[in-house]
C-alpha cells in the first residue's frame, strides 16, 4: 500500500505546458518532499496525484493499479490543504468524521475513530468547537485528523505550515515527522522552505519549471548536487557559484563552494576580499565578502563570533575536497 | 472599532437623513392612525367624528379580510419558495464557467430592472392572455384549449409574475455568496468521498444559509406589500381570489370610498407585518450572527 508511480505525465493549462513529461517513483512508506521556487508546479503536481486536476497525458499508478482516470475519492489518498479547508459550519468532531460519514460508516464506528485520531493529535478537548474557535496550529491538526481517519494509502500535504508562525512551525514539523514514524504511511509534502525539506524528507524532489532537477536524500542533495540549480537551491545560506578564470583553474566551467566550507584568515589565503555586511547570529557569523574577483558577493559562514569590521581586508581559502565542479551545461563533473 | 470622535461625527452626518426619513414615515403613519379612528367616507365627507374602534371592527369582520390574509401569506410563501429554490439552482448554474457568461448574467438580472406594472402588463397581455397570449398560441399549436390563467388561477399567476421579478435579486445575492465559497473546501469534500449531491447538501447549502436568510428577510418586506401587479392584472379578482391585504386596503379606501376603514386596514397590515418580522427574526435571524 502506498506506491505511487508517475509515468511520462504532462500537464498543460491551455497552451502553457506547466509540467513537461515527468517520471517519478514514490515508494511505500516514504516521506517525499517536493521543493522548488514559487510557480514551478509543485502544487500542480500534487493536485495531479490527488486527482483534482486531470493529466494532459501520461499515467499515474497507485499500488500498481492505473489510477489516471480514477476519481479523487477512490484513489485512497488524503490531502491537507494550505488553507486547511475545514468545514466552518461543522464542529471539529463532524469535520474529522466527515469522510467516514460519506463512506456510510455507523455512528459508533465513526465516534471511535474520531476519538482515536483526536487523542493522537491532542484534540480531545476541542471536539465540540467550531474551526473558527481554534488557533492556527489546532486547525492544522484538525485537517490532519480528517486525513488520518480515512487510513489513506498516502497523505498529501500542500505547504501545510506556511500559515503558522515560526515557533509553531518547528513544533508542527516535529509532529508531522513523528506521525510519519508512527503511521509509516507514504507522505508527499510540498514546501518551498528548504529547512522543512531537509529535516523531514526521506527523499527530496527538486523541481524547476515543472522539470525534476534531482531526486535524492537530503544529504545526497547537499553533498552531490547534480547541477548548478540544485547546488544554488539547496543549502542556506546559498552556495557560492562562480565561473571564469578562477573556475577554470579549479577544473570546471562553474565552481561552487558552500559558505561553511570556506576558511577565513586576516593574514593570508587563496582569495583576497573586502568585508561588507556581517550577520551575527550568535552561533554563527555570516560574512558578505566583496571584491574577490570571483563574483560580486561571496558568503562565508564562520562558527561563533568573528571580530572583523566593514571594509576590513580578508583572505579566503576553500576546502579543496568540498569544491563542486560543473560543466558548461551546468551538470556536475565527476 | 471606532473612536468616540468618529462615532459622534457619524451621528452628526446621518442626522439630516434620519430626520427626513422620520418625517417622511411618521407623518403618514400618524395620519393613518388618526383617520383610522375617524368617520371619513368620501361619499359623505361632511359627516365626520370619532368612531372608536368601529373601523377596525368593520375591517376585521369584512368577509374579504380572511381571504386577503390567506392570499397575502400564500403570495409571500409561494414567491419565497420559488425564488429561493430556483435562485440557488440558477446561482450554481451561473457560477459554472461557460461561454458568454457576462451576457448571460446580465440577461438573468434584467427582469429586476423592469417596473412591476410594466412586467405585469407584459405578462398579462403578451403571455397569459387567453386569445392573443403566447401561452394560448402555444396551447393551440399543440391542439389544447387555451388556459385563461388570470381568471382560472389568478393567485398562482400572480405568484408566477412576482417570482419572475424577484428571481434575479435572489440569484444575484446567492451567486455572490457561492463565489465566496472557498474552492479548497469543495476539493477537500471531493477527496473525502462526498458525491456532488452531498457536496451541495453539506458544503454549499450551509455556506449559503446566511445569504438565503438575507434574501428571505428582504423579500418578505417587499412581498407583503405587493400591489401594482394585482392592480394591473386581476384587480384582486375574480371575487377576492387574488386580493391581498394591501389591495384590500386600497379597495376599501378608494373603491368603497371609506378612508376610515381603509386606514384601519393599513394599521392592521402594519401590525401583521411586524408579527411576521418578529417570527422571521426568531426563526432564521440567528443565521445572521457571524
Ligand atoms: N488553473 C490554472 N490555470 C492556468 N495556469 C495555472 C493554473 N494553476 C497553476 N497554473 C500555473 O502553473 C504554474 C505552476 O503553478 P503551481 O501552483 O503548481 O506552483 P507552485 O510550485 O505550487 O508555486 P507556489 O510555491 O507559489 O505555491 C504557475 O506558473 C501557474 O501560473
Ligand atoms: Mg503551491
Amino acid at each position: 500500500m502506498g506506491n505511487i508511480t508517475l509515468k511520462q505525465i504532462t500537464k498543460s493549462f491551455g497552451d502553457v505546458q506547466v509540467i513537461p513529461p515527468l517520471d517519478l517513483e514514490i515508494n511505500e512508506g516514504e516521506f517525499v518532499v517536493f521543493v522548488g521556487p514559487s510557480g514551478c508546479g509543485k502544487s500542480t503536481l500534487m493536485r495531479l496525484i490527488a486527482g483534482l486536476e486531470d493529466v494532459t497525458s501520461g499515467s499515474i499508478e497507485i499500488d500498481g493499479r492505473n489510477a489516471t482516470e480514477t476519481s479523487p475519492a477512490k484513489r485512497g489518498l488524503a490531502m491537507v490543504f494550505q488553507s486547511y479547508a475545514l468545514y466552518p459550519h461543522m464542529s471539529v468532531r463532524k469535520n474529522i468524521a466527515f469522510p467516514l460519514r460519506m463512506a456510510g460508516m455507523s455512528k459508533e464506528e465513526q465516534n471511535a475513530k474520531v476519538e482515536a485520531a483526536a487523542s493522537v493529535l491532542n484534540l480531545t478537548d476541542y471536539l465540540e468547537r467550531r474551526p473558527g474557535q481554534l488557533s492556527g496550529g489546532q486547525r492544522q491538526r484538525v485537517a490532519i485528523g480528517r486525513a488520518i481517519v480515512r487510513e489513506p494509502a498516502a497523505f498529501l500535504f500542500d505547504e501545510p505550515l506556511s500559515n503558522l508562525d515560526a515557533a509553531l512551525r518547528v513544533g508542527m514539523r516535529m509532529e508531522i515527522s513523528e506521525l510519519h514514524k508512527k503511521l509509516a504511511t507514504t507522505m508527499i509534502y510540498v514546501t518551498h522552505d528548504q529547512v522543512e525539506a531537509m529535516t523531514m524528507a526521506d527523499k527530496i524532489v527538486v523541481l524547476q519549471a515543472g522539470n525534476i532537477e534531482q531526486v535524492g536524500g537530503p544529504l545526497e542533495l547537499y553533498h552531490r548536487p547534480r547541477n548548478t540549480f540544485v547546488a544554488g537551491f539547496i543549502g542556506s545560506p546559498k552556495m557560492n557559484l562562480f565561473s571564469g578564470e578562477e573556475a577554470t583553474k579549479l577544473g570546471g566551467d562553474t565552481v561552487g563552494i558552500r559558505p561553511e566550507h570556506l576558511n577565513v584568515s586576516t593574514e593570508s589565503g587563496m582569495w583576497k576580499g573586502r568585508v561588507g555586511v556581517s550577520e551575527h547570529l550568535g552561533s554563527d557569523t555570516f560574512l558578505h565578502v566583496h571584491d574577490t574577483g570571483l563574483t560580486d558577493l561571496i558568503t562565508v559562514r564562520v562558527s561563533g563570533e568573528m571580530a572583523v569590521h566593514h571594509g576590513d581586508t580578508i583572505y579566503l581559502s576553500p576546502d579543496m575536497d568540498k569544491l563542486h565542479r560543473f560543466g558548461a551545461d551546468g551538470l556536475r563533473l565527476a | 472599532m471606532s473612536t468616540q470622535h468618529s462615532r459622534t461625527a457619524a451621528r452628526f452626518m446621518i442626522a439630516p437623513a434620519t430626520v427626513l426619513l422620520l418625517g417622511w414615515m411618521l407623518i403618514p403613519l400618524c395620519m393613518t392612525l388618526y383617520y383610522s379612528f375617524r368617520r371619513y367616507r368620501l361619499l359623505t365627507p361632511d359627516r365626520t367624528g370619532w368612531v372608536g374602534f368601529r373601523n377596525y371592527e368593520n375591517f376585521l369582520t369584512n368577509p374579504a379580510f380572511m381571504d386577503a390574509l390567506t392570499n397575502t401569506l400564500a403570495l409571500v410563501l409561494g414567491v419565497l419558495i420559488i425564488t429561493v429554490v430556483l435562485g440557488v439552482l440558477l446561482a450554481i448554474l451561473l457560477d459554472q464557467p461557460m461561454f458568454g457568461q457576462g451576457i448571460v448574467r446580465i440577461l438573468v438580472i434584467a427582469p429586476f430592472f423592469v417596473m412591476p406594472t410594466v412586467s405585469a402588463l407584459v405578462w398579462k397581455n403578451m403571455f397569459m392572455n387567453p386569445v392573443n397570449g403566447l401561452f394560448a398560441y402555444a396551447a393551440k399549436a399543440v391542439g389544447l384549449q387555451p388556459y385563461d390563467f388570470l381568471s382560472q388561477a389568478p393567485l398562482l399567476s400572480i405568484i408566477g409574475i412576482v417570482s419572475w421579478q424577484w428571481l434575479p435579486f435572489a440569484t444575484l445575492i446567492l451567486l455572490t455568496a457561492i463565489q465566496s465559497l472557498d474552492s479548497e473546501q469543495m476539493e477537500a469534500a471531493e477527496m473525502d468521498g462526498a458525491s456532488p449531491l452531498s457536496r451541495f447538501w453539506f458544503i454549499t447549502l450551509p455556506h449559503l444559509s446566511r445569504a438565503i436568510t438575507v434574501v428571505i428577510l428582504i423579500q418578505t418586506i417587499f412581498l407583503l406589500s405587493i400591489f401594482a401587479e394585482i392592480l394591473v392584472t386581476t384587480n384582486g379578482g375574480p371575487g377576492t381570489a387574488s386580493t391581498n391585504l394591501t389591495y384590500l386596503v386600497y379597495a376599501e379606501s378608494l373603491l368603497n370610498y371609506d378612508v376610515g376603514e381603509g386606514s384601519a386596514g393599513g394599521v392592521i397590515a402594519i401590525i401583521l407585518a411586524n408579527i411576521v418580522a418578529i417570527f422571521l427574526m426568531r426563526m432564521i435571524g440567528k443565521n445572521l450572527d457571524a
